[in-house]
Protein backbone atom coordinates (compact mmCIF):
# COMPACT_ATOMS: atom_id res chain seq x y z
CA UNK A 1 0.00 0.00 0.00
CA UNK A 2 2.83 2.34 0.78
CA UNK A 3 4.48 1.94 -2.93
CA UNK A 4 1.14 3.32 -4.51
CA UNK A 5 2.11 6.51 -2.87
CA UNK A 6 5.41 6.76 -3.16
CA UNK A 7 4.40 5.99 -6.65
CA UNK A 8 1.80 8.22 -6.89
CA UNK A 9 3.84 11.31 -5.13
CA UNK A 10 6.74 10.56 -7.60
CA UNK A 11 4.57 10.84 -10.75
CA UNK A 12 2.69 14.20 -9.16
CA UNK A 13 6.30 15.70 -8.16
CA UNK A 14 7.15 15.38 -12.13
CA UNK A 15 3.92 16.40 -13.33
CA UNK A 16 3.91 19.64 -11.31
CA UNK A 17 8.12 20.18 -11.96
CA UNK A 18 7.05 19.61 -15.83
CA UNK A 19 3.68 22.12 -15.52
CA UNK A 20 5.71 24.98 -13.79
CA UNK A 21 8.21 24.87 -16.29
CA UNK A 22 5.67 24.42 -19.44
CA UNK A 23 3.91 27.72 -17.79
CA UNK A 24 7.15 29.32 -17.48
CA UNK A 25 7.64 28.85 -21.16
CA UNK A 26 4.44 29.91 -22.15
CA UNK A 27 4.56 32.87 -19.70
CA UNK A 28 7.31 34.23 -22.39
CA UNK A 29 5.15 34.30 -25.32
CA UNK A 30 2.19 35.48 -23.11
CA UNK A 31 4.57 38.03 -21.82
CA UNK A 32 5.87 39.07 -25.40
CA UNK A 33 1.84 38.76 -26.58
CA UNK A 34 0.45 40.76 -24.03
CA UNK A 35 2.95 43.51 -23.85
CA UNK A 36 2.24 44.06 -27.80
CA UNK A 37 -1.50 43.70 -27.49
CA UNK A 38 -0.90 46.98 -24.79
CA UNK A 39 0.62 48.49 -27.62
CA UNK A 40 -1.47 48.11 -29.58
CA UNK A 41 0.85 45.29 -31.69
CA UNK A 42 0.06 41.82 -32.54
CA UNK A 43 3.02 40.04 -31.46
CA UNK A 44 5.30 37.00 -32.83
CA UNK A 45 3.01 34.85 -34.88
CA UNK A 46 5.06 33.85 -37.31
CA UNK A 47 6.61 30.09 -34.86
CA UNK A 48 3.66 28.23 -35.61
CA UNK A 49 -0.12 29.04 -35.72
CA UNK A 50 -0.15 32.19 -33.69
CA UNK A 51 3.40 32.02 -32.96
CA UNK A 52 2.38 29.39 -30.66
CA UNK A 53 6.31 27.38 -31.26
CA UNK A 54 7.85 30.93 -30.32
CA UNK A 55 9.06 29.66 -26.63
CA UNK A 56 10.73 26.22 -28.55
CA UNK A 57 12.22 29.01 -30.97
CA UNK A 58 13.39 30.42 -28.20
CA UNK A 59 14.80 27.58 -26.35
CA UNK A 60 16.76 26.22 -28.92
CA UNK A 61 18.29 29.89 -29.33
CA UNK A 62 19.24 29.40 -25.77
CA UNK A 63 21.36 26.56 -25.98
CA UNK A 64 22.35 26.86 -29.40
CA UNK A 65 23.99 30.67 -28.67
CA UNK A 66 27.68 30.89 -27.67
CA UNK A 67 28.29 30.40 -24.11
CA UNK A 68 30.47 33.09 -22.42
CA UNK A 69 32.74 32.66 -19.16
CA UNK A 70 34.38 35.86 -18.96
CA UNK A 71 38.06 35.33 -18.26
CA UNK A 72 37.81 37.58 -15.11
CA UNK A 73 34.77 35.79 -13.81
CA UNK A 74 35.61 33.70 -10.82
CA UNK A 75 33.79 30.34 -12.92
CA UNK A 76 32.51 28.01 -10.64
CA UNK A 77 30.62 30.80 -8.94
CA UNK A 78 29.74 32.22 -12.30
CA UNK A 79 27.64 28.69 -12.48
CA UNK A 80 26.32 28.49 -9.59
CA UNK A 81 24.67 31.70 -9.36
CA UNK A 82 21.81 30.63 -12.20
CA UNK A 83 21.69 26.89 -10.89
CA UNK A 84 20.75 28.26 -7.61
CA UNK A 85 17.59 30.88 -9.23
CA UNK A 86 16.47 28.00 -10.76
CA UNK A 87 16.92 25.47 -7.99
CA UNK A 88 14.84 27.63 -5.78
CA UNK A 89 12.34 28.67 -7.93
CA UNK A 90 11.33 25.17 -8.83
CA UNK A 91 11.63 24.27 -4.96
CA UNK A 92 8.79 26.74 -4.15
CA UNK A 93 6.06 24.63 -5.99
CA UNK A 94 6.28 21.85 -2.96
CA UNK A 95 3.95 23.19 -0.54
CA UNK A 96 1.08 24.42 -2.87
CA UNK A 97 -2.34 22.67 -2.96
CA UNK A 98 -3.17 22.40 -6.35
CA UNK A 99 -6.34 21.02 -5.91
CA UNK A 100 -8.48 18.75 -3.14
CA UNK A 101 -7.76 15.14 -3.22
CA UNK A 102 -8.42 12.67 -5.86
CA UNK A 103 -9.90 9.07 -4.26
CA UNK A 104 -8.67 6.13 -6.59
CA UNK A 105 -9.67 2.83 -5.97
CA UNK A 106 -10.79 4.00 -1.90
CA UNK A 107 -7.20 5.66 -1.62
CA UNK A 108 -7.39 9.27 -1.01
CA UNK A 109 -4.37 11.07 -2.94
CA UNK A 110 -3.76 14.88 -2.23
CA UNK A 111 -3.17 16.90 -4.91
CA UNK A 112 0.11 18.54 -3.07
CA UNK A 113 3.70 17.63 -2.91
CA UNK A 114 3.64 17.93 0.93
CA UNK A 115 1.74 19.19 3.04
CA UNK A 116 4.32 20.59 5.89
CA UNK A 117 3.04 22.31 8.70
CA UNK A 118 5.26 25.61 7.84
CA UNK A 119 4.06 25.71 4.33
CA UNK A 120 4.35 29.86 4.28
CA UNK A 121 7.26 29.69 6.15
CA UNK A 122 8.99 26.99 3.70
CA UNK A 123 8.00 29.50 0.75
CA UNK A 124 9.79 32.50 2.26
CA UNK A 125 12.83 30.30 3.73
CA UNK A 126 13.80 28.96 -0.24
CA UNK A 127 12.18 32.74 -1.61
CA UNK A 128 15.65 34.14 0.48
CA UNK A 129 17.80 31.83 -0.80
CA UNK A 130 17.05 33.01 -4.09
CA UNK A 131 18.47 36.20 -3.83
CA UNK A 132 21.56 34.10 -3.69
CA UNK A 133 21.14 33.13 -6.77
CA UNK A 134 21.21 36.85 -8.19
CA UNK A 135 23.88 37.82 -5.10
CA UNK A 136 26.72 34.97 -6.28
CA UNK A 137 25.80 35.89 -10.34
CA UNK A 138 26.44 39.05 -10.29
CA UNK A 139 29.21 38.90 -8.16
CA UNK A 140 31.18 36.63 -9.57
CA UNK A 141 30.83 38.11 -13.47
CA UNK A 142 33.35 40.68 -11.77
CA UNK A 143 31.65 43.89 -13.84
CA UNK A 144 30.42 46.84 -12.11
CA UNK A 145 27.42 47.09 -13.41
CA UNK A 146 26.32 43.26 -12.11
CA UNK A 147 27.78 43.88 -8.74
CA UNK A 148 25.34 46.93 -8.80
CA UNK A 149 22.31 45.04 -10.35
CA UNK A 150 22.96 42.51 -8.05
CA UNK A 151 23.16 44.28 -4.70
CA UNK A 152 20.12 46.21 -5.92
CA UNK A 153 18.41 43.03 -6.00
CA UNK A 154 19.35 41.72 -2.86
CA UNK A 155 18.81 44.95 -0.53
CA UNK A 156 15.56 45.44 -2.34
CA UNK A 157 14.41 42.10 -2.32
CA UNK A 158 15.55 41.74 1.60
CA UNK A 159 13.58 45.21 2.49
CA UNK A 160 9.97 44.07 1.02
CA UNK A 161 10.54 40.66 2.39
CA UNK A 162 10.19 42.15 6.19
CA UNK A 163 7.05 43.93 5.21
CA UNK A 164 5.63 40.54 2.94
CA UNK A 165 6.48 38.48 6.27
CA UNK A 166 4.90 41.00 8.08
CA UNK A 167 1.69 41.30 6.03
CA UNK A 168 1.35 37.16 6.17
CA UNK A 169 1.65 37.35 10.25
CA UNK A 170 -1.81 39.03 10.65
CA UNK A 171 -3.13 36.56 7.98
CA UNK A 172 -1.65 33.13 9.98
CA UNK A 173 -3.38 35.20 12.99
CA UNK A 174 -6.92 34.95 11.35
CA UNK A 175 -5.92 31.16 9.90
CA UNK A 176 -3.85 30.18 13.30
CA UNK A 177 -1.89 27.94 10.89
CA UNK A 178 1.21 27.96 8.68
CA UNK A 179 -0.11 25.25 6.17
CA UNK A 180 -1.29 26.25 2.66
CA UNK A 181 -3.61 23.78 2.80
CA UNK A 182 -5.26 24.59 5.85
CA UNK A 183 -5.31 28.12 4.97
CA UNK A 184 -6.51 27.73 1.75
CA UNK A 185 -9.57 25.03 3.75
CA UNK A 186 -10.28 28.50 5.69
CA UNK A 187 -11.97 30.07 2.98
CA UNK A 188 -14.56 27.61 1.72
CA UNK A 189 -16.96 28.96 -1.30
CA UNK A 190 -16.44 32.76 -1.52
CA UNK A 191 -14.96 33.53 1.88
CA UNK A 192 -11.50 34.53 1.03
CA UNK A 193 -8.84 36.16 2.74
CA UNK A 194 -8.92 39.03 0.29
CA UNK A 195 -11.97 40.63 1.85
CA UNK A 196 -11.32 40.16 5.27
CA UNK A 197 -7.42 41.14 4.87
CA UNK A 198 -8.16 43.69 1.97
CA UNK A 199 -4.70 46.34 3.19
CA UNK A 200 -2.85 42.29 4.33
CA UNK A 201 -3.95 41.51 -0.15
CA UNK A 202 -2.49 44.65 -0.89
CA UNK A 203 0.94 44.49 1.18
CA UNK A 204 1.50 41.22 -0.23
CA UNK A 205 0.52 41.93 -3.81
CA UNK A 206 3.35 44.65 -3.49
CA UNK A 207 5.99 42.67 -2.38
CA UNK A 208 5.29 40.32 -4.59
CA UNK A 209 5.80 42.17 -7.24
CA UNK A 210 9.35 43.30 -5.77
CA UNK A 211 10.51 39.43 -4.69
CA UNK A 212 9.81 38.39 -8.98
CA UNK A 213 12.05 41.91 -9.74
CA UNK A 214 8.86 42.67 -11.72
CA UNK A 215 7.99 45.92 -13.50
CA UNK A 216 7.72 48.44 -11.23
CA UNK A 217 10.25 47.68 -8.81
CA UNK A 218 12.35 46.05 -12.13
CA UNK A 219 15.74 48.07 -10.71
CA UNK A 220 18.07 45.06 -10.62
CA UNK A 221 17.60 44.65 -14.62
CA UNK A 222 17.44 48.51 -15.44
CA UNK A 223 18.73 48.55 -18.82
CA UNK A 224 19.08 51.94 -19.31
CA UNK A 225 21.20 52.38 -16.35
CA UNK A 226 23.56 48.88 -15.59
CA UNK A 227 23.60 47.74 -19.36
CA UNK A 228 21.38 44.25 -18.39
CA UNK A 229 21.38 44.61 -14.15
CA UNK A 230 22.92 41.30 -12.58
CA UNK A 231 23.15 39.59 -15.92
CA UNK A 232 25.01 41.55 -18.33
CA UNK A 233 27.98 38.64 -18.41
CA UNK A 234 25.48 35.86 -18.78
CA UNK A 235 24.93 34.30 -21.94
CA UNK A 236 23.30 30.94 -23.79
CA UNK A 237 21.56 28.61 -21.39
CA UNK A 238 22.72 30.40 -18.15
CA UNK A 239 21.32 33.71 -18.91
CA UNK A 240 17.55 31.68 -20.03
CA UNK A 241 17.91 30.18 -16.58
CA UNK A 242 18.12 33.31 -14.88
CA UNK A 243 14.78 34.54 -17.11
CA UNK A 244 13.28 31.49 -16.54
CA UNK A 245 13.63 31.49 -12.94
CA UNK A 246 12.22 34.58 -13.19
CA UNK A 247 9.15 33.19 -14.68
CA UNK A 248 9.06 30.25 -12.63
CA UNK A 249 8.52 32.59 -9.48
CA UNK A 250 6.21 34.65 -10.78
CA UNK A 251 4.06 31.60 -11.80
CA UNK A 252 4.53 30.03 -7.61
CA UNK A 253 3.88 33.99 -6.12
CA UNK A 254 0.64 34.18 -8.58
CA UNK A 255 -0.28 30.54 -6.88
CA UNK A 256 0.55 31.52 -3.64
CA UNK A 257 -1.53 34.98 -4.06
CA UNK A 258 -4.35 32.62 -5.48
CA UNK A 259 -4.21 30.01 -2.40
CA UNK A 260 -3.46 32.63 0.66
CA UNK A 261 -6.09 35.19 -0.38
CA UNK A 262 -8.28 34.66 -3.31
CA UNK A 263 -9.31 31.00 -1.66
CA UNK A 264 -6.78 28.62 -3.69
CA UNK A 265 -9.03 25.96 -5.46
CA UNK A 266 -12.57 26.88 -3.77
CA UNK A 267 -15.00 28.40 -5.43
CA UNK A 268 -18.59 29.72 -4.77
CA UNK A 269 -21.30 26.91 -4.69
CA UNK A 270 -18.72 24.62 -4.18
CA UNK A 271 -20.96 21.98 -2.77
CA UNK A 272 -24.59 22.95 -4.82
CA UNK A 273 -23.28 21.36 -7.85
CA UNK A 274 -24.14 17.57 -7.20
CA UNK A 275 -20.95 16.70 -8.69
CA UNK A 276 -19.19 13.59 -7.55
CA UNK A 277 -15.88 14.50 -5.20
CA UNK A 278 -13.00 13.86 -7.61
CA UNK A 279 -15.28 16.08 -10.61
CA UNK A 280 -15.15 18.68 -7.74
CA UNK A 281 -11.62 18.32 -7.32
CA UNK A 282 -10.73 18.87 -10.96
CA UNK A 283 -12.89 21.70 -10.75
CA UNK A 284 -11.31 23.56 -8.19
CA UNK A 285 -7.95 22.98 -9.48
CA UNK A 286 -9.15 23.91 -12.94
CA UNK A 287 -10.36 27.16 -11.08
CA UNK A 288 -7.30 27.67 -9.09
CA UNK A 289 -5.03 27.57 -12.65
CA UNK A 290 -7.29 30.09 -14.20
CA UNK A 291 -6.80 32.71 -10.68
CA UNK A 292 -2.64 31.67 -11.51
CA UNK A 293 -3.44 33.03 -14.93
CA UNK A 294 -5.43 36.08 -13.95
CA UNK A 295 -2.53 37.17 -11.69
CA UNK A 296 0.10 36.21 -14.21
CA UNK A 297 -1.88 38.25 -16.32
CA UNK A 298 -2.04 41.07 -13.95
CA UNK A 299 1.47 41.07 -13.42
CA UNK A 300 1.94 41.64 -17.26
CA UNK A 301 -0.57 43.91 -16.88
CA UNK A 302 1.15 46.24 -13.82
CA UNK A 303 4.37 45.94 -16.08
CA UNK A 304 2.54 47.55 -18.72
CA UNK A 305 1.32 50.61 -17.53
CA UNK A 306 3.92 51.59 -14.32
CA UNK A 307 7.09 53.07 -14.65
CA UNK A 308 9.99 52.04 -12.74
CA UNK A 309 10.55 53.28 -9.81
CA UNK A 310 13.74 55.57 -8.79
CA UNK A 311 15.89 53.45 -6.37
CA UNK A 312 15.09 56.03 -3.29
CA UNK A 313 11.60 55.98 -3.53
CA UNK A 314 11.63 51.98 -4.19
CA UNK A 315 13.49 52.59 -0.65
CA UNK A 316 11.32 54.90 0.74
CA UNK A 317 8.16 52.74 -0.17
CA UNK A 318 9.53 49.52 1.43
CA UNK A 319 10.77 51.14 4.67
CA UNK A 320 8.67 53.81 5.65
CA UNK A 321 5.39 53.39 4.25
CA UNK A 322 4.71 48.92 3.71
CA UNK A 323 6.33 48.10 6.59
CA UNK A 324 4.52 50.57 9.21
CA UNK A 325 1.24 49.69 7.16
CA UNK A 326 2.24 46.15 7.82
CA UNK A 327 2.39 46.92 11.32
CA UNK A 328 -0.45 48.40 11.45
CA UNK A 329 -2.48 45.61 9.69
CA UNK A 330 -1.70 43.33 12.45
CA UNK A 331 -2.53 45.68 15.54
CA UNK A 332 -6.02 46.30 13.77
CA UNK A 333 -6.48 42.34 13.18
CA UNK A 334 -5.26 41.79 16.68
CA UNK A 335 -7.66 44.08 17.75
CA UNK A 336 -10.30 42.70 16.04
CA UNK A 337 -9.74 39.27 16.82
CA UNK A 338 -9.42 40.03 20.87
CA UNK A 339 -13.33 42.06 20.15
CA UNK A 340 -14.48 39.22 18.74
CA UNK A 341 -13.78 36.79 21.55
CA UNK A 342 -14.72 39.20 23.86
CA UNK A 343 -18.35 39.86 22.37
CA UNK A 344 -19.18 36.15 21.31
CA UNK A 345 -16.34 34.51 24.00
CA UNK A 346 -15.45 32.40 20.86
CA UNK A 347 -11.78 31.87 21.09
CA UNK A 348 -9.43 32.52 18.64
CA UNK A 349 -7.99 29.35 16.96
CA UNK A 350 -4.57 29.42 18.30
CA UNK B 1 2.90 86.99 -19.60
CA UNK B 2 -0.28 87.01 -21.74
CA UNK B 3 -0.85 83.89 -23.58
CA UNK B 4 -1.52 84.58 -27.47
CA UNK B 5 -2.74 81.18 -28.41
CA UNK B 6 -4.83 80.50 -25.65
CA UNK B 7 -3.91 76.85 -24.87
CA UNK B 8 -0.94 77.33 -22.42
CA UNK B 9 -1.62 75.80 -18.95
CA UNK B 10 -0.41 77.14 -15.73
CA UNK B 11 1.78 74.64 -13.63
CA UNK B 12 0.32 74.08 -10.30
CA UNK B 13 2.30 72.87 -7.52
CA UNK B 14 -0.63 72.66 -4.65
CA UNK B 15 -0.06 69.66 -2.68
CA UNK B 16 -1.07 66.30 -3.52
CA UNK B 17 -4.57 65.64 -0.88
CA UNK B 18 -4.40 62.29 0.54
CA UNK B 19 -6.02 60.20 -1.92
CA UNK B 20 -3.27 61.27 -4.71
CA UNK B 21 -0.69 60.73 -2.50
CA UNK B 22 -1.92 57.18 -2.10
CA UNK B 23 -1.40 56.92 -6.28
CA UNK B 24 -3.70 53.84 -5.69
CA UNK B 25 -6.33 55.60 -8.21
CA UNK B 26 -4.31 57.12 -10.39
CA UNK B 27 -3.00 53.21 -10.58
CA UNK B 28 -6.46 52.22 -11.19
CA UNK B 29 -6.84 54.71 -13.80
CA UNK B 30 -3.68 53.64 -15.85
CA UNK B 31 -4.63 50.02 -15.83
CA UNK B 32 -8.05 50.84 -17.20
CA UNK B 33 -6.58 52.88 -19.88
CA UNK B 34 -4.14 50.36 -20.69
CA UNK B 35 -6.45 47.32 -20.44
CA UNK B 36 -8.83 49.50 -23.54
CA UNK B 37 -5.74 49.47 -25.10
CA UNK B 38 -5.56 45.91 -25.32
CA UNK B 39 -9.02 45.59 -27.17
CA UNK B 40 -8.45 48.40 -30.08
CA UNK B 41 -7.72 47.85 -33.70
CA UNK B 42 -3.84 46.79 -33.59
CA UNK B 43 -2.13 48.97 -35.69
CA UNK B 44 0.53 46.04 -37.70
CA UNK B 45 0.27 45.31 -41.11
CA UNK B 46 1.29 41.64 -41.70
CA UNK B 47 3.58 42.55 -44.24
CA UNK B 48 4.62 40.20 -46.66
CA UNK B 49 1.07 38.49 -47.39
CA UNK B 50 -0.38 42.13 -46.86
CA UNK B 51 1.38 45.47 -47.99
CA UNK B 52 0.20 48.39 -47.14
CA UNK B 53 -1.74 51.21 -49.57
CA UNK B 54 0.20 53.61 -50.63
CA UNK B 55 -0.99 57.65 -50.25
CA UNK B 56 -2.41 59.36 -53.35
CA UNK B 57 0.84 61.37 -53.90
CA UNK B 58 2.86 58.61 -53.84
CA UNK B 59 6.36 59.13 -55.96
CA UNK B 60 7.82 55.69 -57.31
CA UNK B 61 9.02 54.21 -60.50
CA UNK B 62 8.81 56.34 -63.54
CA UNK B 63 6.86 55.48 -66.57
CA UNK B 64 7.23 56.52 -70.04
CA UNK B 65 4.01 57.09 -71.42
CA UNK B 66 2.06 56.13 -75.07
CA UNK B 67 -0.73 58.15 -76.51
CA UNK B 68 -4.39 56.84 -77.12
CA UNK B 69 -2.78 54.96 -80.32
CA UNK B 70 -0.01 53.59 -79.18
CA UNK B 71 2.81 56.39 -79.78
CA UNK B 72 5.54 57.60 -77.54
CA UNK B 73 4.63 60.87 -76.24
CA UNK B 74 8.88 61.52 -75.35
CA UNK B 75 10.24 64.17 -78.01
CA UNK B 76 13.47 63.85 -76.53
CA UNK B 77 13.47 67.70 -75.55
CA UNK B 78 15.51 67.17 -72.46
CA UNK B 79 13.70 69.84 -70.00
CA UNK B 80 13.55 66.67 -67.74
CA UNK B 81 17.24 66.15 -67.42
CA UNK B 82 17.63 69.78 -67.43
CA UNK B 83 15.26 69.95 -64.22
CA UNK B 84 16.72 66.61 -62.70
CA UNK B 85 18.48 68.04 -59.39
CA UNK B 86 19.86 64.61 -58.99
CA UNK B 87 21.76 64.13 -62.62
CA UNK B 88 19.99 61.14 -62.93
CA UNK B 89 18.16 61.42 -66.85
CA UNK B 90 20.05 60.92 -69.64
CA UNK B 91 19.11 60.77 -73.36
CA UNK B 92 19.77 61.01 -77.03
CA UNK B 93 17.45 62.39 -79.19
CA UNK B 94 16.84 60.52 -83.09
CA UNK B 95 14.82 61.47 -86.29
CA UNK B 96 11.89 60.01 -87.18
CA UNK B 97 11.77 57.54 -89.95
CA UNK B 98 8.90 56.96 -93.07
CA UNK B 99 7.21 54.45 -91.88
CA UNK B 100 7.96 55.05 -87.85
CA UNK B 101 4.72 56.93 -87.47
CA UNK B 102 2.47 54.43 -85.50
CA UNK B 103 5.74 54.41 -83.08
CA UNK B 104 6.39 57.97 -82.25
CA UNK B 105 3.76 60.56 -81.86
CA UNK B 106 6.16 63.68 -83.13
CA UNK B 107 9.51 63.61 -85.91
CA UNK B 108 11.82 63.76 -83.23
CA UNK B 109 12.35 60.99 -80.52
CA UNK B 110 14.44 59.69 -77.20
CA UNK B 111 16.79 56.55 -79.35
CA UNK B 112 18.26 56.11 -75.59
CA UNK B 113 16.29 57.17 -72.21
CA UNK B 114 17.99 56.33 -69.48
CA UNK B 115 17.20 57.17 -65.49
CA UNK B 116 19.46 55.95 -62.95
CA UNK B 117 17.04 55.27 -59.92
CA UNK B 118 19.97 55.07 -57.34
CA UNK B 119 20.36 58.92 -58.64
CA UNK B 120 17.05 59.37 -58.44
CA UNK B 121 15.72 60.52 -55.15
CA UNK B 122 12.06 60.86 -56.52
CA UNK B 123 11.09 64.30 -56.45
CA UNK B 124 9.07 64.42 -59.57
CA UNK B 125 10.26 67.41 -61.00
CA UNK B 126 10.73 65.65 -64.81
CA UNK B 127 6.91 64.88 -64.49
CA UNK B 128 6.64 68.68 -63.74
CA UNK B 129 8.86 69.64 -66.90
CA UNK B 130 7.94 67.26 -69.01
CA UNK B 131 5.54 69.75 -71.81
CA UNK B 132 4.17 66.44 -73.52
CA UNK B 133 3.36 64.43 -70.67
CA UNK B 134 5.25 61.81 -71.22
CA UNK B 135 7.15 60.94 -68.00
CA UNK B 136 5.08 60.02 -64.92
CA UNK B 137 6.09 58.92 -61.13
CA UNK B 138 3.53 55.99 -60.48
CA UNK B 139 3.14 54.31 -57.68
CA UNK B 140 5.14 51.33 -58.31
CA UNK B 141 8.49 50.55 -56.40
CA UNK B 142 11.68 50.11 -58.19
CA UNK B 143 13.09 46.78 -57.18
CA UNK B 144 15.90 46.25 -54.75
CA UNK B 145 18.52 44.72 -55.57
CA UNK B 146 22.30 43.47 -54.82
CA UNK B 147 24.71 45.13 -57.61
CA UNK B 148 25.00 48.48 -59.10
CA UNK B 149 24.90 47.90 -62.36
CA UNK B 150 20.87 47.00 -63.06
CA UNK B 151 19.59 50.25 -61.63
CA UNK B 152 20.12 52.45 -64.64
CA UNK B 153 16.73 51.79 -66.34
CA UNK B 154 16.44 51.97 -70.39
CA UNK B 155 13.42 52.63 -72.53
CA UNK B 156 12.75 48.49 -71.90
CA UNK B 157 11.38 49.53 -69.07
CA UNK B 158 10.79 52.20 -68.84
CA UNK B 159 8.24 52.94 -71.51
CA UNK B 160 4.91 51.31 -71.09
CA UNK B 161 3.95 48.56 -73.82
CA UNK B 162 2.41 49.10 -76.70
CA UNK B 163 -0.73 46.77 -75.39
CA UNK B 164 -3.42 49.02 -74.52
CA UNK B 165 -4.41 45.70 -71.68
CA UNK B 166 -1.07 46.31 -70.09
CA UNK B 167 -0.55 50.22 -70.07
CA UNK B 168 0.78 51.52 -66.83
CA UNK B 169 -2.11 53.81 -64.83
CA UNK B 170 -0.46 56.88 -63.04
CA UNK B 171 -0.63 57.31 -59.75
CA UNK B 172 -4.07 58.69 -58.25
CA UNK B 173 -3.04 62.25 -57.67
CA UNK B 174 -2.36 62.86 -61.69
CA UNK B 175 -6.13 61.55 -62.44
CA UNK B 176 -7.71 63.34 -59.61
CA UNK B 177 -5.45 66.84 -59.65
CA UNK B 178 -5.06 67.65 -63.04
CA UNK B 179 -6.79 68.42 -66.01
CA UNK B 180 -6.34 67.22 -69.50
CA UNK B 181 -3.88 69.65 -71.42
CA UNK B 182 -2.79 71.31 -68.83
Amino acid sequence: MESYDLIFKLVFVLVIFGVSLLIAMYSTYAERKVAAFFQDRIGPNRAGPFGLLQPLADGVKMFMKEEIIPSHSDKALFILGPSIAMLTACMTGVVIPWGNSILINGREYMLQITDVNIGILYVFGVVSIGVYGIMIGGWASNNKFSLLGALRASSQMISYELAMGMSIIALVMMTGTLSVREIVESQPGAHWNVFVQPLGFLLFIICAFAETNRTPFDLPECETELVGGYHTEYSSMKLGFYLFAEYINMFISSAVIASLYFGGYNFPFINSLGLSHNAVTILGTVIFFGKIFFFIFFFMWIRWTIPRFRYDQLMRLGWKILIPLSVLNIVLTAVYLLWKYELWNTPPNF
Amino acid sequence: MQSLSGRSKLVSRKEMTLVEKLYLPAILGGLFITFKHFFRKKATINYPEVSRRFSAVYRGQHVLKRDEQGRENCTACGLCAVACPAEAITMTAAERKPGEEHLYREEKYASIYEINMLRCIFCGLCEEACPKEAIFLTDRTVESGFKRDGFIYGKDRLVEPMDSSKRIDVSERLTAHRKPNE
